[in-house]
């Protein structure tokens, strides 16, 4: 519940930043490195710009490339644990290795690597958060298909006389998608800390753009401006928290055991 | 074949040229493990005839599922299956997936024994029926079928079908769902339904409201049914004929009534002594010694010699032949010899082996 309304509250910035920002993220509003005032409710930056309102606006830098990377994660990850599952055999067995090789680098090491292969921009940060990420929705739609392989009713459709792509599509992952959804849930706010963390190290969001990320890197090096860091950081911190709320829920929702 | 009627379609009868729908003759299936094929059915072979009742039974293990399976192509991946299984006059095993994918579900159907599993949870039992329709025939229109689904589910007995067809699986009872499987197994006029133990998961109850509507369906459809169960009564009560099966092979086949009067193999004796006898109930019910050889480690000669209470030398080391009384098979090499078999001899049998 707490999590829906803070990424309500979010989506309606990603939306419709103007209506929630006092000022214009981009243009020089007043003086520069003020503390947060009436007038600045979270001071202003080195350039002078509002920090409230760049915080507001950059949720439609980070939400939709967050639900992007992992949408994408998800399809292509699926696709592949799917089929590793279902066919099994050498096919399967080469995703699979594929995918533990993919899991045996850290993730921000991989996708530094990746995006800094490709040049900065938000584009390249979010390709390579995309070939970090599809490994873990492929092995946990592996697992999942194993499972659901073996049971009576894909037996009887096989004895019915369908055919595999029915079989795999109608039989098999309609049963499948629970564990993906509040994972893929969870890791939006991941995403979003993945995005987050390239922009600071300067692979993903370029200048001007009020990306929190970007934003929390040029607060480090005005250290006694602690409220250009403030902002972002705790935008983050919501939109994180209030993603893994809502994977919880799910989770309880779709099995109940696992709540007390 | 068209797929308008069910109700009045297929005359039954004998075939006049004397070729039984399904000849299954000799099937092996093995298991191929470190090397070596572990046999699991090791040469059975039974006939059916068109709208026959067959019945086959077997303890767990006994290669009896399997073995229907097999036939079917619907063997796991790491089996090895010979032999030759006939149906209609072609050649099954071997046939090319293609082929045999568009067989089953259209002439031959499978029903299993947990309707609860065997149905898809997450869709409508509509769906699933047309499903089934709609895979072999790929030109039938959406309202064709939904029509059509609804005459099955009032053929197998399901009450208000209209509302039911939007439903999923899980607010239908045990019972329901078995005729939910059962429509659609037979909704594409199959001439051959396999049930593997149908009833098992059901209460005795319901259990025979679904046999009755088999029977049924055998009587207006004119298909052909094979029953793999391990329960005699029903067996005694709904088949024509009956292969009993012991460690992958027939060990006794005849017409139901002369089995169940004149037992010629001694698993089938111990097997029809070992049901409760509602006369006798202070006795300590009879079971047969012995558990089912395991997959690799078959005895020598006879695979039942070690659980038999006839066993000669000539058990232990030569595998019996079939011998045949007529319309009568008995695998055992006594089968002619052994003492003929009434109510005492089998309250003796069971006496003599429950005190000793």
């Amino acid at each position: 519940m707490v999590g829906g309304l803070v990424v309500l509250i979010w989506l309606i910035a990603t939306l419709f930043p103007t209506w929630l920002a006092p000022h214009d993220p981009l243009t020089i509003a007043g003086r520069r490195l003020q503390a947060p005032n009436a007038t600045y409710l979270l001071g202003t930056d080195a350039l002078g710009r509002d920090v409230l309102s760049r915080t507001i606006h950059g949720a439609q830098h980070s939400l939709p490339i967050a639900l992007l990377v992992v949408v994408s994660a998800v399809v292509i990850g699926s696709a592949a644990g799917a089929i590793s599952g279902y066919k099994g055999g050498i096919i399967g067995a080469a995703i699979m290795r594929l995918v533990d090789i993919t899991l045996s680098f850290p993730p921000i090491l991989l996708a530094m690597a990746v995006a800094a292969s490709l040049g900065p921009g938000l584009r390249n940060a979010a390709i390579a958060m995309v070939v970090v990420w599809w490994p873990v929705y492929a092995r946990l739609m592996r697992a999942q298909v194993l499972e659901v392989r073996e049971r009576e009713h894909v037996e009887a459709a096989v004895a019915a006389g369908a055919g595999h792509f029915r079989i795999l599509t109608k039989h098999i992952l309609p049963l499948c998608w629970t564990p993906i959804l509040i994972s893929a849930t969870m890791d939006l706010g991941q995403a979003i800390l993945l995005a987050a963390s390239l922009s600071f190290i300067g692979l993903g969001a370029t200048p001007p753009t009020p990306e929190w990320g970007a934003m929390i890197s040029d607060g480090a090096t005005f250290f006694y401006s602690w409220w250009i860091a403030f902002g972002p950081g705790m935008a983050i911190l919501t939109v994180v928290l209030g993603f893994n709320f809502i994977g919880d829920g799910l989770r309880d929702y779709f099995d109940p055991r696992s709540s007390k | 074949m068209s797929a308008a009627d069910i109700a009045n379609s297929n005359p039954s009868g004998p075939n006049p040229d004397g070729e039984p729908l399904l000849r299954i003759r000799d099937l092996k299936v093995g298991f191929s493990a470190q090397n070596r094929v572990l046999p699991a059915v090791r040469g059975l072979s039974v006939e059916l005839s068109k709208g026959e009742v067959l019945g086959i039974v077997g303890e767990s293990g006994s290669g009896k599922s399997l073995g229907m399976l097999a036939s079917l192509g619907l063997q796991a991946r790491n089996a090895v299956v010979s032999g030759s299984v006939v149906f209609k006059g072609q050649e099954l095993i071997g046939r090319p997936r293609r082929e045999m994918r568009s067989l089953r579900g259209s002439e031959i159907s499978m029903i299993f024994q947990d309707p609860l599993s065997s149905l898809n949870p997450v869709m409508t039992v509509g769906d699933q029926i047309r499903e089934a329709l709609l895979l072999h025939n790929k030109n039938m229109s959406k309202a064709k079928a939904t029509e059509r689904v609804l005459e099955l589910l009032q053929l197998v007995a399901i009450p208000q079908p209209d509302r039911r067809i939007n439903q999923y699986p899980h607010e239908f009872s045990g019972g329901m769902r078995q005729r939910v499987m059962i429509a659609m197994a037979v909704a594409n006029n199959p001439e051959l339904l396999v049930a593997d133990e149908p009833t098992t998961a059901l209460d005795v109850t319901v259990q025979a409201q679904i046999m009755t509507m088999l029977r049924d369906l055998k009587e207006k459809m004119g298909l052909a049914l094979i029953l793999i169960t391990h329960d005699l009564g029903v067996v005694a009560g709904h088949a024509d004929r009956v292969a009993v099966i012991y460690a992958g092979q027939v060990v006794e086949e005849a017409e139901v009534r002369e089995l169940f009067a004149n037992p010629r193999h001694p698993y089938t004796r111990g097997l029809i002594a070992s049901i409760p006898k509602l006369t006798a109930s202070k006795e300590k019910l009879y079971s047969i010694p012995g558990a089912p050889p395991m997959l690799g480690a078959l005895p020598e000669g006879c695979a039942f010699h070690p659980r038999c209470s006839f066993a000669q030398d000539v058990c232990r080391k030569v595998s019996p032949p079939t011998v045949e009384l007529g319309r009568h098979r008995a695998s055992c090499h006594f089968a002619e010899s052994l003492p003929s078999w009434d109510d005492t001899s089998r309250t003796a049998q069971s006496k003599e082996r429950s005190h000793g």
